[in-house]
């Protein structure tokens, strides 16, 4: 499975919870197998998608799910100890790991080589921490949701892209559409 | 009333709960107000593009935030500014110690220092500059600006507005 194939797979999981997707073709193919409010696509900015997550997580009550890529973990490593010290329970870290710079041209990661995100996360403190197959990650991603339990999912996949459009929706549109859903759901 | 408790209470104030910090000897009484009050939550981040990552998740969960910082980190910030900050519009207090200005004992920090002005400028980022103790009085309506316009806005804070307390 590639990376398509997983967030497909996401889908019905993914249905109705609030979203931070990151920058580039994950977003692209979020965007257009399953758009909905609650999804916060990044249109710049690489490396930031769990940062984000981590701040909606922390400011309010409803879960969150960030959607990361291995590649843009290692642009901002420092991300993970400030998640391991900084437990929000309602949010979910779930880094598509298929070794690669996907939206630039595959090329590969060190995370595909010897590096392990999953070894590096528990060495930051992250406590639940579950390295899984492509197969089984809609599965994985619903136990962490019933877990209740602030929980770093590492998916292992194969690398490839799909053609998908680019998001053209304004920022400030996403970013609205959002906050507004968040804001009434906390209502 | 310490100059770090006057502005730390300013942004409680002007509801802004959610700091987070990268650290700078001139900036520590303003981190330690912040670890200590008790509507705000103290995040240190790593790295100021992360922290603004931080800020920018937290507004759009409803809390009001800001970032304090270094100058010298502002070069890593560039990106992010540009294209979530400023992209997304969200409003950012950015308290940022000034170094590299008179009184600086360490030469280095002057080579980020002659770029500061500019590169804000060059962001259309509004900014203030506290050199002298009095322009303290002004945050409060500095912080209401920044969540009126919904931009980020950078507060200098050079050595001698430091010393001048």
């Amino acid at each position: 499975m590639i990376r398509s194939e997983v967030i497909k797979s996401l889908l019905p999981v993914l249905s109705g919870h609030f979203v931070v997707c990151n920058i580039g073709l994950p977003s692209q193919e979020l965007h257009m197998m399953g758009d909905q409010p609650t999804n916060f696509y990044m249109l710049g900015t690489m490396g930031l998608s769990s940062s984000i997550g981590l701040g909606v997580a922390l400011a309010q009550k409803q879960k969150v799910i960030s959607i990361d890529g291995d590649g843009s973990v290692l642009t901002n490593f420092g991300t993970l100890p400030t998640i391991a010290n900084n437990v929000a329970d309602n949010f979910v870290l779930f880094i598509v790991d298929n070794g690669s710079y996907g939206s630039t041209g595959d090329q590969p990661t060190y995370a595909g080589k010897k590096t392990s995100l999953a070894a590096v996360a528990t060495a930051c403190g992250c406590e639940n921490v579950v390295e899984c197959q492509a197969e089984d990650a809609a599965k994985t991603l619903q136990a962490a949701l019933d877990s209740n339990k602030m929980t770093i999912i590492v998916c292992k996949c194969e690398s490839g892209n799909i053609k998908v459009p680019v998001i053209t929706m304004d920022p400030v549109t996403i970013r609205d559409r959002f906050m507004g859903e968040l804001k009434a759901r906390n209502a | 009333m310490s100059i770090s408790k006057k502005l730390v209470d300013d942004m409680a104030n002007n509801e802004i709960s959610f700091v987070t910090t990268v650290p700078c000897k001139q900036l520590g009484g303003v981190i330690e107000e912040v670890e200590k009050h008790p509507d705000i939550y103290h995040i240190p981040s790593n790295k100021e593009d992360e922290g603004m990552g931080l800020c920018a998740g937290a507004f759009m969960g409803g809390k009001r935030s800001a970032i304090i910082m270094q100058n010298t980190a502002l070069g890593v910030t560039v990106n992010t500014l540009a294209t979530l900050i400023q992209y997304y519009r969200m409003p950012l207090p950015m308290l940022i110690s000034y170094r590299g200005e008179l009184g600086e004992p360490v030469a280095c920090q002057v080579e980020m220092a002659v770029h500061t002005k500019a590169i804000l400028a060059q962001l259309n980022i509004p900014t203030y500059h506290f050199h002298d103790a009095a322009d303290a009085e002004e945050f409060d309506k500095i912080l209401k600006y920044t969540f009126m316009c919904n931009k980020p806005v950078a507060i200098l804070t050079d050595a001698s507005f430091w010393k001048g307390y």
